[in-house]
């Protein structure tokens, strides 16, 4: 196996507060090959943003704490000045939000702030930088790119603000692209669009992309590869295939059976969650995931299960129950319209 | 109309006055247009949104009417204008046999207390400094329904019926969890045992695990109370698992309405047929093995809509007749399912079910 792109290694991310000390990451481990789609998927406040966040060193908060290691290409991101990192940030790795309004600097022509971090990363004049930024915004889809290059964030609709934030991300040829939720906040024609460029310069540049989201149809869409997290932790990583058709941990049955989905026949009920995640600041010493887990046995109270590779397969879950068990149950809670409503 | 408010103390489960089947709401030719106003001293309309445009549906007592479209297409609005939020510019309205178009704010309070909203964001619809007993206390003081007493136990049947306990009564909104609040807004809106509950994106903000306790939170009450919903959501997944008919809105207009099975299995408008395409499917083989149609462009404006077809612009069987020529809603297909367009899709395409069997095996 090449080395990947970009190693995590047992990442764990502290904050203190005033309530106490918050483990918003917990252990986490992931690898990015390159040109591989990762996708990460969980709940608000399971920690896949903080944990790309801190890769991106982009968490300055004076009461996080940092432990473990991130290598990008060997260099342990972690431990390196914030000057060293400035290089890196946009160059080797670019990151793109949720809401392209708040990262958008509403004062700035799209074009000026496009052309300014090129030219923070190479020596180019401003016309040059210029002419890339038309470039690039006609590249992602942007029509009239030589008009709308001096148009003002606010002139863009949403859709074409996330295309302006992605031809920023990838205006100097990133290896990794980061895209945290870039299509939560649009409209699923909209979003379409969107996923249809990313794949687009996937297979155009070969950069790698870590795609955050909570939205399984989305990952279905894209990603090679699936970490769900839950409460600070990964609770299971595979392969695409492994986890839509072999899931293994009751949660990623739980997010696959919540869903109102349109390729299968009506089912009565929406195979709901109960309860809602724990506190980060109370968690549990057993499972996180214990007391909303319909499968839970003694264990899973007292033993915190670890992410082991318990196939053999390379297919990771933290989940105590045995492998039979998990098969027999699965067939119920996944496809339970497929059971129950069989006549 | 009874107004001993003892008789809205009664127990929950109580028959609808109009039964269940017969005509509760009738819009016609509803318009909402909001002017774009211009100039200091003299504030000269210089054009006007056409949010609301020409829109006319029944509901049924008992029945759940989707309403999905893209941001900007008029369905909130449209909400809006159904609960009186909103004046209508033109249209008429009619409640439970009444025109409650043009009813004074007096005549209308007696209204509003069988047509009750729950709004998207459960954060900004609650007071923050009011407790959640006050907050749900609120309609039935505001409209003088029952004694302190009658109130204070109507709180706590409410918290109980949408799954909280009695003792969240004096917590404050910030206490509480996304799902919870959107609990509290369901509350709120249950308090007058109102018979059409108008739900603008309930479940829009909510996490996908919270959105299903919610979604069969509101599934329960139906089939308890009898209660008639308007659903509002961009999520064609949610709309379909909870309604009976589905509306689609575009640029102000509604261009196919249908039961909401049919809707899924056989679109007639290219519309909805996009829409429904460009939702992502969990299942990574279904995935890859669709034809996805992603609709270019964006929504034009709805300050000067396009000639003709709304949709002609972004449409790919457009043709002249589009351009010049505005479709009107007519019957496709089975029963009570009508949308506008030239070129309707022919009756019979390959259901997504069968399509979804012929790829899993099953």
């Amino acid at each position: 196996m090449t080395e990947p792109l970009l190693d995590i290694r047992n990442l764990s991310v502290t904050f203190r507060t005033e309530d106490g000390l918050v483990r918003a990451v917990d252990g986490v481990s992931a690898t990015l090959q390159q040109g591989e789609t990762l996708g990460i998927v969980g709940e608000s406040g399971s920690g896949k943003s903080v944990t790309m966040m801190t890769v991106m060193r982009l968490i300055t908060d004076p009461n996080a704490t940092f432990e473990g290691e991130v290598y990008y290409k060997g260099v342990d991101l972690l431990a390196l000045p914030q000057d060293q990192i400035r290089s890196i940030r946009g160059a080797g790795i670019s990151m793109i939000f949720q809401d392209p309004m708040t990262s958008l600097n509403p004062v700035y022509k799209v074009g000026w702030q496009i052309a300014e971090q090129i030219r923070e990363h190479e020596k180019i004049s401003k016309q040059g930088a210029r002419a890339r930024a038309i470039e690039l915004l006609t590249s992602v889809g942007i029509p009239n790119a030589a008009e709308r290059v001096d148009n003002y964030p606010h002139e863009f609709s949403g859709g074409m603000r996330q295309r302006v934030m992605i031809a920023m991300a990838i205006s100097c040829n990133p290896d990794v692209l980061i895209a945290d939720e870039p299509t939560t906040a649009l409209d699923v024609t909209i979003q379409a669009q969107i996923l249809k460029l990313i794949r687009k310069l996937k297979s155009d540049y070969g950069t790698a992309v870590v795609l955050i989201t909570h939205d399984m149809g989305v990952v279905a869409d894209m990603a090679d590869r699936i970490a769900v997290m839950y409460a600070g932790r990964i609770v299971e990583q595979g392969t695409q295939r492994e986890l839509f058709y072999d899931p293994q941990h009751p949660y990623t049955w739980g997010l696959l059976g919540s869903i109102a989905r349109l390729d299968r026949p009506r089912p009565r009920r929406l195979a709901a969650i109960p309860g809602q995640p724990p506190s980060l600041m109370r968690l549990p010493a057993g499972c996180a995931f214990a007391e909303r887990c319909a499968y839970r046995f003694d264990a899973c109270e007292t033993q915190q299960p670890q992410l082991l590779d318990r196939l053999g397969t390379g297919h990771l879950d933290a989940c105590l129950l045995s492998e039979q068990r998990k098969h027999a149950i699965r067939t119920r809670t996944v496809e339970p319209e497929l059971v129950e409503e069989t006549p | 109309m009874t107004d001993d408010p003892g008789t809205h103390m009664a127990v929950l489960q109580d028959g609808p006055e109009i039964a269940a089947g017969q005509v509760l709401l009738r819009a016609e030719r509803l318009k909402k247009y909001f002017p774009i106003k211009h100039g200091v001293l003299l504030q000269r309309e210089v054009a006007r949104v056409h949010a609301v445009d020409d829109v006319s549906f029944e509901l049924r007592a008992g029945e759940t009417l989707g309403l999905v479209g893209e941001s900007g297409c008029g369905k909130s609005t449209l909400a809006r204008c159904i609960s009186r939020i909103y004046e209508v510019t033109s249209g008429t309205l009619t409640f439970e046999g009444k025109d409650i178009t043009n009813y004074s704010r007096r005549k209308l309070r007696p209204v509003r207390r069988d047509l009750q909203m729950v709004f998207q964001d459960p954060y900004a619809s609650l007071n923050p400094r009011k407790r959640i007993g006050a907050i749900i206390a609120d309609p039935m003081r505001i409209h003088h329904v029952g004694d302190r007493a009658q109130i204070r136990d109507r709180v706590l049947e409410l918290l109980e019926v949408v799954g909280l306990s009695a003792e969240h009564v004096n917590r404050y909104p910030h206490e509480f969890s996304g799902g919870q609040r959107q609990r509290i807004g369901v509350a709120r809106a249950l308090a007058l045992r109102p018979k059409l509950v108008i739900a603008d994106e309930p479940v829009s903000a909510l996490d996908v695990s919270i959105r299903a306790q919610v979604i069969n939170l509101l599934d329960d009450l139906q089939d308890d109370l009898g209660l008639t919903y308007i659903f509002i959501a961009h999520d064609l997944g949610v709309v379909r698992h909870v309604s009976d008919r589905i509306a689609v809105m575009y640029l102000g207009k509604i261009v196919e309405i249908s039961p909401a099975e049919e809707l899924y299995e056989r679109p007639v408008h290219p519309y909805t047929e996009a829409l429904l395409s460009a939702v992502p499917v969990p299942d990574p083989d279904l995935s890859a093995a669709r034809q996805q149609i992603v609709l270019e462009g964006d929504v034009p404006s709805p300050i000067s809509p396009p000639s003709g077809c709304r949709f002609h612009p972004r449409c790919r069987y457009a043709t002249d007749i589009c351009k010049t020529e505005e479709p009107q809603l007519t019957l496709r297909g089975s029963v009570g399912h009508l949308a506008a367009c030239h070129h309707p899709l022919s009756v019979g395409a390959r259901p997504p079910e069968s399509a979804a069997a012929a790829v899993t095996g099953q």
